[in-house]
């Protein structure tokens, strides 16, 4: 638990840093370097997990740490460091307040711990709004851009009416289960004789969680939100903000309703189809890898939605290591995308023959999100699959996916042919340095470590 | 440990060869392909009474092993993606390939990937593998290939990627049949297969088989393969034609007729049934091809058509006829591709109406496409016709109750139409009007040592078949039993 506390100082400390540094580089230095601190503070934290469950209540039982969890925030707090190393460059030119940026990184850091953790629905919603509010900013951060302003708005908009929605459901369930506790909600809540009120408490949450995640049909903020925000800020809204939505998603559902699985999981079955058809069909229509990536983003929640859809053990295992495979090579895409001008399928023409390097990490990273073995994203969809076909209801949904997944192919290699077979001379819009180099390189290798040997990154989980 | 040299060698001279430039690829290529083939010699010349097998812990948790396992029919394999992939090297050495370094990379990837299909023994594996096989490939045709080579490989790629999903989506489903819940070892998948209810092995026939249909190519899942055949540059095409059309086959044979035996004795009518379409379809449509690429293309499907009947019909004979035919149709396809890549280079056109006169101005040409072009339709004497009469043997004896005769006269049906159209091709090509050349030679050298090597192979296996009957005879009747 000491990484929320820590999380929270640091966050001020960079606050303070923009008063007192000048140089824009060595702010994102600092923050480099406190990134790298967070992450040893949560090594210590998983370190000192007490196998014993009791030992592992906090806050007068506000929250509660397991193994996965902690290991959760470990992975994320490390995604979140490769993410200010690669776009480090990049935070700089979206505006003047470069340090205010990573205090919200900081602070959304410190809702994601709360949501990975929380053993009350007040934490919960807590973890939310910490979460969501730093997004907003994030998204309107581009202040004399219009497009990023919309984003901002409609973003902040649409998610108060969520927020509602998630505070509604929480009052229902309140109401059938008197308490707010998620382990006791579990055991008040009997499946053969189940209070409406808690069926709608549960489908309010759903909801309100579906918009969290962008499943359809919540989903109609993600595009243009994700294609209004400044990119390295979608990098980071599309990856581990989204996987810290899941977390809690799979940790209620888990926890509280796991045994009241027959009454909802058909309506999350067909969300997930639903997610998966909208975010893979309309992604082949896009002419902007930008915009191609938010409904890639949407398919590959869909994705995700399996690891909530199964109730078993291997649920963890998949949306850990999906979380991880799916953030390392979104984020190293994303950092691909930043060096360009022009973000259409044109804008990559010819990259090969220009950056190869450029290229072929840009190729892992795409064979990693389009599922081929040996890279991370093979290894996520095999552990989600795994989980849902363990389930063993839900054959239908799995070669549906299936389907959809071949779909993936056509955008995703869109970008590779347009690397490697088309001629043409993309304009940069910085210069590759030997640092970025490395970076990626170093990205591409855990992308394929993931794949190769995933059971480095379920630490026993 | 021999078996993971054979896929690692490849691999790593695979990835150096990326880092030359010039030449030095080309001759990396031919050295690491001469170590492959003498490993795979050294394989399959090993009485298989006890099969070679090298295992390594992979991902404990999901309880698959990095195993490797070598029986008579993977030896053979082995051994045929060896020559095969020798023989391109060398008849390929004296082209200029732009970005050769690439090109020659990709090659050899591809070869480790097949090798390593061939030679799995854990599910996970194998399918990786059989992965890892397509994308150089994917990437050897988009680049290197024809006009409208990029659209037409896409096709080719989703194609095989929608089967390879759903072979995983069957993969995981019988993993998690086996004891302890989760096993990919080929032992385990094949005994918890075989043990699952009727009805569960009909409906996962599907998922499994189609993956494999799609690769063989089987009507009606083949609508790639032609338009792929005739973009891809001839060294891909070979590889595409020889071995990776049997890894759809072994893949039939290992991983489907063991792992299923219900599900395969419910639908196999219906495989036989589509197989026959397929071999008089492909034939009919190779009639009427004047480009060449294309009619081999189709006679190739023709050919695979028989395999796969005679592989559901449940037949000793049969099933040993198909590891005999899957090595010499290797063979001689390579041989046919070879010729045809030099018809190109030297006429400047596949049309085989534009072109004739082979005998008079390029005779050594003429005389090796005779010889292969007659292996390739079973002539006696040739190693076509070992493998052609057990598959015959086969679809006679197989239990096919009464649709065998019928389908067996079909069959036959498509050899006279296969000897119709090979023949009209020799007889436009090698005969008729001398048309000009663009390229005035007959073969060079390393032409001359590409062709020599096959029809040393086809007239050898052609007289005394023996080696190659012994060597997978025992793998055979495993599988019938």
């Amino acid at each position: 638990m000491k990484a929320i506390i820590a999380t929270t100082i640091f966050g001020v400390i960079m606050m303070f840093a923009g008063l007192m540094v000048s140089n824009k580089k060595s702010i994102v230095a600092i923050a480099t370097v406190l990134f790298a601190a967070l992450l040893g503070v949560n090594i210590w934290d998983l370190t000192a997990t007490s196998a014993d469950a009791a030992n592992n209540l906090f806050f007068n039982n506000m929250l509660r740490i397991e193994h996965y969890s902690m290991w959760f925030n470990t992975l994320m707090t490390g995604c979140t460091l490769l993410y200010a190393l690669l776009m480090g460059k990049e935070i700089i030119k979206v505006g003047i307040h470069v340090a205010e940026y990573f205090a919200l990184i900081f602070f959304i850091l410190c809702g994601l711990y709360l949501l990975s953790t929380y053993n009350n629905m007040l934490m919960m919603f807590i973890g939310i709004e910490i979460l969501s509010i730093p997004q907003y900013i994030l998204a309107g951060s581009d202040k004399r851009n219009l497009k990023s302003s919309e984003a901002s708005l409609k973003y902040f908009l649409m998610g108060s009416f969520t927020t509602g929605i998630l505070l509604m459901g929480i009052t229902l369930l309140y109401g059938a289960s008197r308490s707010f506790n998620i382990m006791e909600i579990a055991s008040m809540l009997n499946s053969d004789a189940l209070n409406p009120l808690a069926l709608a408490g549960i489908l309010f949450i759903m909801i309100a969680f579906a918009f969290k995640v962008s499943a359809a049909p919540m989903h109609m903020w993600t595009p243009d939100v994700y294609d209004g925000s400044p990119t390295p800020f979608t990098a980071y809204m599309s990856t581990v903000l989204k996987a810290a939505a899941f977390f809690a998603f799979l940790r209620l559902f888990q926890v509280s309703f796991n045994t009241l699985s027959a009454h909802w999981t058909l309506i999350l079955a067909i969300i997930t189809a639903a997610t998966l058809l909208v975010g893979n069909v309309t992604a082949v229509f896009q002419q902007s890898v930008k915009r191609m990536l938010a409904y890639s983003s949407i398919a590959q929640a869909g994705f995700m939605l399996f690891a909530v859809l199964a109730v078993n053990k291997f649920a963890w295992q998949g949306i850990i290591i999906y979380a991880a495979a799916y953030s390392v090579a979104t984020i190293g895409l994303f950092s691909v995308l930043v060096k360009l001008k022009d973000f259409t399928y044109d804008g990559f023409n010819g990259l090969a023959k220009k950056e190869p390097f450029l290229a072929f990490t840009a190729s892992i990273f795409l064979f990693s999100l389009a599922g081929i073995p040996l890279t991370g994203g093979f290894m996520a969809k095999y552990y989600v699959l795994l989980a849902v076909v363990q389930q063993g209801q839900l054959m239908w949904l799995v070669i549906f996916a299936l389907l959809m997944a071949a779909i993936s192919v056509f955008y995703y290699f869109r970008v590779i042919i347009a690397m490697y077979f088309k001629p043409g001379n993309p304009e940069m819009s910085s210069t590759l340095t030997t640092g970025d180099k490395l970076m990626l390189g170093i990205t591409c290798a855990l992308v394929i470590l993931i794949g190769v040997a995933p059971q480095l990154f379920l630490n026993g989980i | 440990m021999i078996l993971i040299l054979l896929i690692v060698i490849p691999l790593l001279s695979g990835i150096l060869s990326f880092a030359i430039k010039g030449d030095g690829a080309k001759t990396l290529g031919i050295i690491s392909s001469m170590v492959s083939l003498a490993l795979a010699a050294y394989v399959s010349g090993t009485n298989f009474s006890q099969p070679i097998s090298y295992s390594h812990e992979w991902i404990p948790m999901l309880g698959t092993q990095f195993s490797l396992m070598a029986d008579g029919m993977s030896g053979m394999l082995v051994l045929l993606t060896a020559i095969v992939t020798m023989v391109v090297m060398i008849s390929n050495a004296n082209k200029e390939t732009e970005n050769a370094g690439a090109f020659y990379g990709f090659m050899l990837l591809s070869q480790a990937g097949l090798m390593g299909v061939f030679l799995a023994a854990d599910a996970l594996v194998f399918y990786v593998f059989w992965e890892l096989a397509l994308i150089p490939v994917y990437f050897l045709c988009s680049r290197w290939g024809g006009e409208k080579r990029i659209a037409v490989t896409f096709k080719f790629f989703v194609y095989t990627f929608v089967g390879s999903l759903m072979l995983l989506a069957a993969l995981i489903y019988l993993s998690l049949q086996t004891p302890g819940l989760s096993s990919y070892a080929w032992a385990d998948i094949a005994r918890a297969g075989s043990s699952l209810p009727e009805i569960v092995q009909i409906r996962l026939f599907w998922l499994v088989f189609i993956a494999f249909a799609i690769k063989m190519p089987i009507f009606p899942f083949h609508t790639w393969q032609p338009d792929t055949y005739e973009q891809s540059p001839t060294p891909v095409t070979i590889i595409l034609s020889a071995l990776m059309v049997k890894m759809g086959l072994f893949a039939v044979l290992h991983w489907l007729l063991p792992v299923l035996p219900k599900g395969v004795a419910y639908w196999s009518d219906t495989v036989v049934i589509l197989s026959v379409i397929g071999i008089v379809y492909a034939s009919c449509i190779a009639i009427v091809q004047t480009d060449i690429k294309r009619l081999i293309a189709y006679s190739s499907i023709a050919h695979m058509g028989l395999m796969s009947a005679v592989a559901f019909m449940h037949s000793g004979v049969g099933m040993h006829g198909i590891m005999v035919q899957m090595f010499n149709h290797g063979i001689n396809i390579t041989g046919m591709w070879l010729i045809v890549s030099m018809v190109e280079e030297r006429w400047g056109t596949r049309d085989m109406t534009q072109m004739g006169g082979m005998a008079t101005v390029a005779p050594r040409m003429a005389i090796s496409l005779v010889i292969i072009s007659l292996a390739n339709i079973a002539l006696p004497l040739t190693n076509g016709f070992v493998g052609e009469f057990m598959l015959f043997n086969g679809l006679f004896t197989g239990d096919g109750g009464a649709m065998h005769i019928g389908v067996m006269v079909i069959a036959g049906l498509g050899i006279i139409l296969g000897a119709v159209y090979t023949l009209n091709m020799i007889q436009k090509s090698a005969y008729g009007n001398v048309t000009e050349m663009i390229v005035k030679k007959d073969l060079s050298v390393n032409e001359y040592a590409g062709l020599a090597i096959i029809i040393s192979l086809i007239l050898f296996l052609g007289v005394y078949p023996k080696p190659l009957l012994d060597l997978t005879a025992g793998v055979a009747e495993m599988i019938v039993r």
